[in-house]
């Protein structure tokens, strides 16, 4: 266990150790102590590694991690895990607006709520938010899957491309373009598996889809007067 | 983009604690507005039959003494003039428009840049240790504060379109945004009465809630009315004498924290200048909802 105490060295001493890291190196595990809000820690880790971040973090935190195993045991702020490209990444608080944005594969966990805007322009990534996200969550969401298991602010799926969502709550409203859909048993089956991994227990029968009626991003001249 | 910060301390004695926490919160927030840097400081109460005039005068090395002999001529003073630099508080006993009157006859350099009961303001050009410094912000005590650290967008950077912005008695506010209607606004509320400044977006909207409580409507229902009539994108941190209030536009792009212990209410563009506080670190924190008004009232 190695232990980075931000009070005494500064993010930018930690991300450099943390990108020097080579794949099969001998540091697996670390602890970030202070982190008092303080932007962009632990970003751009491309190793298998585990870190854990006690407190709360600033913008942007573990933003485009790749394989490493990020969690943060406090709220964080704007854009947790943006641009994640694969691993984890989980925050035991709540997250500030924009969370996982524009991520591209791997897995965020939101132990409490997430803010508005969660999984903006997803481009792959999973989502599983075991409060409720903010108003226009998944965003023109072009893939991946965005679960949650409270309640979702208004205009939730706005000009949602081939993102998923499946919502236990309530819906305030949808955006455009985005509607209820079936919830088949493979989709039950996904969201398990999906509840599973994240380690939140929830029941995946209760769970509503939601997607794109794509109308809006291929273009229909019956459709011109939505464009 | 610009910082914003508030302290409210729920107990009613002013705490020599506010001033040093408040400074500690701005220094944070000077990435996020180098330009230029305000507080709003609410401390003691003016004597019975006296205000506290913040005043800013066109440089640092203003004859005070002098200013101060003159307008002991045209009304009682409530105690010594206070100077710092090219600011200064004056209590008197005259209201608002009687000084301002005197001012422009008198002394037309000179600027008020708050006055009340209790509200003090003090803003300049420049980075939050210089500008907490030149002021003496943490030798000051009080009940609650608001500061600004602002990157200018919309309008110069000068010591008059720095925030907080104080049109009312007692009121302030500092804004992260922008606001989009802000020119008809303003002739709007000139033809009702209310004084500008500047040509600053803000300002505006401080001119607002001062309209809307002139009204009679309270804190809390002059900002569910600002939802309706200010276009743009704000986050808003407001002070009035014994009061404490925060609003997001309904989109909430511009960024704020609120956390609260029993001692104190903040708030905070960012977390990191919360962190700063004692208790910081087990403080309910949350992120305010977008077109929701949080209000905190001393009793």
């Amino acid at each position: 266990m190695i232990e980075i105490d931000l009070a005494k060295s500064s993010v930018r001493e930690l991300n450099q150790r943390l990108h020097r890291l080579n794949p099969g190196n001998n540091e697996p595990s670390w602890r970030v102590l202070n982190p008092n809000g303080a932007h962009a820690i632990a970003v751009g880790i491309t190793v298998p590694i585990d870190i854990e971040i006690r407190g709360h973090v600033g913008y942007y935190c573990a933003g485009m991690n790749a394989a490493a195993k990020v969690v943060i045991a406090g709220h964080a702020g704007t854009g947790v895990a943006e641009n994640i490209m694969s691993g984890v990444v989980r925050v035991r608080g709540n997250a500030a607006q924009s969370a996982a944005a524009s991520g591209r594969g791997g897995l965020v966990v939101i132990d409490g709520d997430a803010s508005a805007r969660c999984g903006i322009s997803m481009k792959g990534v999973e989502i599983v938010v075991a409060g409720s996200v903010g108003h226009m969550s998944a965003f023109m969401g072009q893939a991946g899957t965005l679960v949650v298991c409270g309640d979702a602010e208004p205009d939730l799926g706005d000009s949602i491309y081939e993102a998923e969502i499946f919502v236990a709550g309530k819906v305030a409203s949808l955006g455009a373009d985005c509607i209820e859909k079936a919830l088949d048993d493979a989709a039950v089956a996904r969201v398990a598996t999906l509840l599973e991994g994240a380690g939140v227990a929830a029941d995946a029968a209760y769970f509503r889809r939601y997607g794109s009626a794509r109308r809006l991003y291929n273009f229909h001249i019956d459709h011109a007067a939505e464009y | 983009m610009c910082g914003i910060v508030g302290l409210f301390f729920k107990a009613r004695a002013p705490s020599p604690m506010l001033g040093p926490l408040l400074a500690g919160m701005l220094r944070e927030m000077g990435e996020r507005g180098p330009d230029s840097t305000g507080f709003a400081v609410y401390g003691d109460d003016a004597p019975p039959g006296g205000f506290k005039a913040s005043l800013r005068a066109p440089d640092a090395n203003y004859d005070w003494p002098a200013f101060s002999a003159a307008i002991e001529t045209a009304f009682p003073l409530r105690g010594p003039l206070r100077s710092y630099g090219s600011h200064a508080v004056v209590t008197i006993a005259a209201a608002h428009e009687e000084l301002h009157a005197w001012l422009v006859q008198h002394r037309p350099d000179i600027a008020i840049f708050g006055f009340g009961g209790r509200i003090e303001v003090f803003k300049d050009v420049g980075l939050p240790d210089a500008v907490t410094g030149r002021f003496g912000l943490r030798q000051r005590a009080g009940t609650h504060a608001l500061g600004h650290t602002r990157m200018a967008t919309e309008s110069a950077i000068t010591t008059e379109h720095s925030h907080p912005f104080a049109t009312g008695i007692d009121l302030c506010l500092v804004h992260n945004g922008s606001l989009s209607n802000h020119n008809r606004l303003r002739r709007n509320l000139q033809r009702e009465g209310i004084r500008f400044l500047t040509d600053n977006d803000s300002e505006v909207a401080s001119g607002y809630l001062t309209w809307r409580l002139s009204q009679g409507l309270s804190l809390k229902e002059a900002l569910e009315a600002a939802l309706g009539d200010l276009d743009g994108f704000y986050t808003f941190a407001v002070g009035t004498g014994d009061g404490f209030a925060i609003l997001r536009d309904p989109i909430a792009c511009k960024p704020a924290i609120l956390a609260e212990t029993d001692e104190w209410v903040a708030m905070a563009s960012e977390y990191r200048a919360i962190a700063t506080l004692p208790g910081a670190a087990d403080a309910d924190i949350w992120e305010p909802r977008p077109a929701t008004v949080y209000s905190w009232q001393r009793q």
